[in-house]
């Protein structure tokens, strides 16, 4: 049974808007810092900001879709942490650093 | 119930801030969390529990949490923390900040020309997002699990030689460093 | 039925795959059946169409079966497709037929071989090909079967590839028929450029339509395509390779270079006949060819002592005679001929095989001797083949297909007497030749005894001779000249598919009198051989001492000495020439010429514009070089600056654009 449960009122651009700020401020972090572990949450952020403009796209169609592609980008962005971290944990063996800078091997 | 979401999309906005702007990773990570929290009020608030769920469940408490593990076993000390003091100069978010404002600006403009739109009135739940998976979206649903099983082969791979003889040169390491 | 025409080649071309393949797992049983399967299965379905299309005939005699397109370019597409009509159906009964029995008769005679799979994968390969050149409905199809047996030929004259000699007769069989193919090539484009389509009934009516007769692309395309026939079937001038093609085992000069490949020019000729009549002083040309290399090959055939020689040669004399009905507009008699020849030379080939391999590969007809109670049925088989080949009057298939090229000679629109007197006089040069190797192989006194203890051939050799030698005397029993029956079964069959010859010179009488001219002519000659070479062979003996009479002798043994014309005439300016450029003359011009320009340039232009273009130009693409390698900067931030700039300036477009 299915209760019409009541849900704010919130127009889709303003959602659209919210995600859109949180990409670039994701979008920002990889940007600026140097440091590998906070480009990887910056990553995390841009992809959990994606979500959320799925999210509201499917609430605004009261459809099941949007929250499914959250749950798609769920699984990639679990399956991306967990190799993305592992070769952090590789590179800081290796180079003793975290500097996303230093390892530039594959310079010219 | 409108308050709500403004409110929890200004603090997710805020702790975002804070994210890409502290030298701590930790405290960045913490205050990520936070945000993800946030995202998940609106989420509920929009009338998508079981997303809200999900959110909260999987991206702040395994995802998340993952991170935290992984800054446990690096270790990082005061020397690393200096060095991330010192790469935070000023001059470093012109650049990305331009960029940032470019793209804002386009997304705006693409947004502003939707016109109105009706919103939803009605909660998806759970329910329905269950039909919906084990329906039409099943293949997605494959080939999401054998992604992460690629992903955990991956990483089991990745990590496996690091136990054992490491760990205490390791440790040292990690002292001396950061 | 018929719709399993394309079965026919496709059943070899898959034998051939699997043993080309599969070859070095399978044991010699296994190799014996899937390559005499195959051929088996194409000639039984041979035969099926064979009695379906007879006894029920498609609309116009012509059954057509496209199997898909091959190449679909602006204008020009054919197709890979089969056409059956009379003449198709009858060629391709006749290859298959042998081919069957020449596989069946190596699974015997090859047996003691190491390369057993090669052997019939090649072989398999060759039915294939030859059964795609007979049943293609389009002319580069036909071409397609045309180089395939070419191949296949050059893959089995030289299949004892360790002794070179045989890897020089294969390549001097491949260069020379590739003189005849790049011909008929430049002959194929032409038809293609002029008329627009390759596909061979249409192409025929628009020649027909477009070109009148004795028009010069007539005849142009009519010549290409007659030099790619006389390569393939070792007609003058270029006979040279068969006799040499002899190095290669007996089951392969058997089928190929007696009974089938070399018939594939007479089969061109044949199909694109409509092409010939537009180009008569062609035609002619067809005849002459034919008549003197009857002719030439006949006296070299006389004075051959390696007994697979003389049957090359025979070959190409044979050719000759269907090369002159051809000629002279007697169509079914040339094919009557094609199919009785068939028979007769694959059987003598076989029967000079197990001869061959009976006396331990022993070649020489001048050792052999008395073997007519040793081997008794190669004998009989041997004997029934020549005389077929002698045309020994009524009872042999020759007899009837021979003369029936002899009255055409006589009495077609472009025949004359000159042509008839070549084909007689080559008829009793037939007899002779051919007489003289039987008395010296089978009778006589043996000159080589046979090892004691050599195997009697089994019955995989013996029964494909027997069903051989029962054509060689039967098989002419279905076309009999008017005073012996009037039997036209097979002329009124095969003219569905080409014209009827018409008698113009000649009145009624005539064509007795010259039957009885013929056999005349064989019986002569036999008897001849017999004089010759059994009861008094001291007088050829004593002719020979004549040092004139000796050097006639080495002339036509021989081949009337092409291979040394052709020494002369072509090998050596090309040596000389290569050797005269040893120090690359060639290079030498350009370098002078370069260096006389690089003076010229400087005293022009002494500011050196051109080089600080250049120069330039080189400057800047170092420049752009170090600015592209600036950006290859191996940081990962950097590049993820460079991902959003873009993907940013997409966003830009796709909004503003």
């Amino acid at each position: 049974m299915r209760t019409a449960e009541a849900i704010a009122a919130i127009p889709m651009h303003h959602g659209l808007v919210l995600a859109a700020i949180l990409f670039a401020l994701g979008m920002i972090g990889i940007l600026a810092r140097r440091n590998l572990v906070f480009i990887l949450m910056s990553i995390e952020i841009m992809l959990n900001a994606a979500g959320l403009a799925f999210v509201v796209a499917g609430a605004r169609w009261e459809q099941a879709d949007g929250q499914v592609m959250l749950i798609f980008i769920l699984a990639v962005a679990a399956a991306e942490v967990s190799v993305g971290l592992a070769l952090l944990l590789l590179l800081y063996r290796r180079f003793q650093t975290l500097d996303a800078d230093a390892v530039s091997k594959m310079r010219g | 119930m409108e308050i709500t979401f403004y409110l929890s999309a200004a603090i997710a906005i805020a702790t975002t801030l804070m994210v890409i702007t502290v030298s701590n990773a930790t405290h960045a990570l913490l205050y990520l969390i936070v945000s993800l929290l946030a995202v998940a009020i609106v989420f509920f608030v929009l009338g998508a529990p079981f997303a809200a769920a999900l959110e909260i469940i999987i991206y702040a408490g395994a995802i998340m949490v993952l991170f935290v593990f992984v800054m446990m076993m690096l270790n990082l000390g005061k020397a690393a923390a200096a060095r991330e003091q010192g790469w935070l100069n000023p001059g470093i978010w012109t650049g990305p900040g331009v960029l940032a404002a470019l793209l804002l600006a386009e997304l705006a403009y693409i947004f502003a020309q939707g016109g109105d739109t009706p919103w939803g009135t009605a909660a998806v739940t759970a329910k329905e997002v269950g039909i919906a998976l084990f329906g039409p979206y099943l293949l997605g649903v494959e080939l999401a699990s054998l992604l992460l099983l690629a992903g955990l082969v991956g990483a089991c791979h990745l990590g496996w030689n690091q136990v054992g003889i490491e760990t205490g040169h390791e440790e040292e390491r990690g002292h001396e460093n950061g | 039925m018929l719709s399993l025409l394309w079965l026919i080649p496709t059943l070899p071309l898959a034998g051939f795959l699997v043993l080309a393949l599969g070859g070095k797992y399978l044991g010699h049983r296994s190799i014996a059946v899937i390559g005499t399967s195959s051929t088996a299965l194409s000639a039984l379905i041979a035969i099926l169409i064979g009695m379906d299309f007879i006894a029920a005939p498609p609309p116009g005699f012509v059954f057509r079966q496209e199997a898909w397109s091959w190449i679909a370019v602006a204008g020009f597409s054919p197709g890979i497709g089969f056409y059956l009509d009379a003449l198709s159906l009858v060629m391709v009964l006749v290859v298959t037929l042998i081919s069957f029995l020449i596989h069946l008769y190596s699974t015997e005679f090859m047996s003691g071989d190491e390369d057993y799979a090669r052997f019939f994968a090649y072989m398999n390969l060759f039915v294939g090909s030859m059964c795609i050149l007979i049943l293609a409905d389009n002319l580069l199809f036909l071409y397609l079967g045309w180089e395939g047996v070419g191949l296949c030929s050059y893959l089995l004259i030289g299949f004892w590839y360790r002794d070179p000699a045989n890897g020089r007769a294969a390549r001097k069989a491949f260069i020379v028929t590739r003189i005849g193919d790049t011909a008929m090539a430049i002959g194929l484009f032409l038809l293609f450029t002029h008329l627009g389509t390759l596909d061979i009934q249409p192409l025929m009516q628009c020649a027909g339509q477009q070109w009148p007769e004795g028009e010069g692309l007539a005849i142009l395309t009519a010549a290409l395509l007659l030099a790619g026939a006389v390569g393939k079937s070792a007609q003058l001038p270029l006979q040279t390779w068969l006799p040499d093609a002899m190095a290669g085992p007996t089951p392969v000069s058997a089928l190929m270079h007696a009974a089938t490949m070399v018939t594939a020019g007479v089969y061109l000729i044949a199909r694109t006949h409509v092409l010939f009549t537009l180009a008569p002083v062609v035609q002619h040309a067809v005849a002459v060819i034919g008549a003197l290399t009857l002719l030439l090959a006949g006296f070299s055939a006389l004075v051959q002592t390696d007994i697979k020689r003389v049957l090359a040669y025979s070959t190409i004399s044979q050719i000759g005679y269907m090369f002159l009905a051809l000629g002279v507009g007697a169509w079914s008699a040339a094919i009557f001929h094609l199919v009785t020849h068939a028979f007769f030379k694959a059987l003598l080939f076989l029967s000079a095989g197990v001869v061959i391999m009976s006396l331990h590969e022993e070649h020489n007809i001048f050792r052999m001797g008395a073997l007519r109670k040793k081997l008794p049925i190669v004998f009989w088989t041997f004997l029934i083949g020549s005389a077929s080949l002698a045309a020994l009057p009524l009872v042999t298939a020759g007899f009837y297909s021979k003369d029936l090229i002899l009255w055409r000679a006589w009495s077609s629109a472009g025949g004359n007497p000159w042509l008839w007197a070549a084909g007689w006089g080559g008829a009793i040069l037939t007899g002779l030749y051919i007489f003289r190797v039987v008395f010296l192989v089978f009778f006589g006194e043996a000159r080589t005894a046979m090892p004691p203890g050599t195997a009697r051939p089994g019955l995989r050799i013996t029964l494909p001779l027997i069903v051989l030698a029962a054509f060689s005397l039967v098989g002419g029993w279905i076309e009999t000249p008017p005073f012996l029956g009037n039997l036209t079964l097979f002329s009124s069959f095969v003219q569905h598919a080409l014209p009827p010859a018409q008698a113009v010179h000649g009145e009624k009488n005539d064509e007795t009198i010259l039957e009885l001219l013929a056999i005349a002519a064989s019986l002569g000659g036999i008897a001849l051989a017999y004089l010759l070479f059994l009861r008094y062979p001291a007088f050829l003996q004593g002719m020979m001492l004549i040092p004139a009479f000796a050097r006639i002798r080495e002339f036509w043994q021989s081949g009337w000495g092409f291979d040394r014309f052709y020494e002369f005439l072509f090998v050596r300016p090309y040596l000389w020439l290569a050797h005269a450029d040893r120090r690359d003359v060639i290079d030498n011009i350009y370098k002078m010429a370069l260096s006389c320009m690089l003076r010229w340039l400087q005293k022009v232009d002494p500011h050196d514009v051109i080089n600080t273009i250049y120069n330039g130009l080189a400057g800047l693409c170092l420049f752009l070089h170090r600015a592209l390698s600036a950006t290859q900067s191996g940081q990962v931030r950097r590049y993820a600056a460079a991902i959003a700039t873009g993907s940013i300036g997409i966003l830009f477009i796709g909004i503003f654009a």
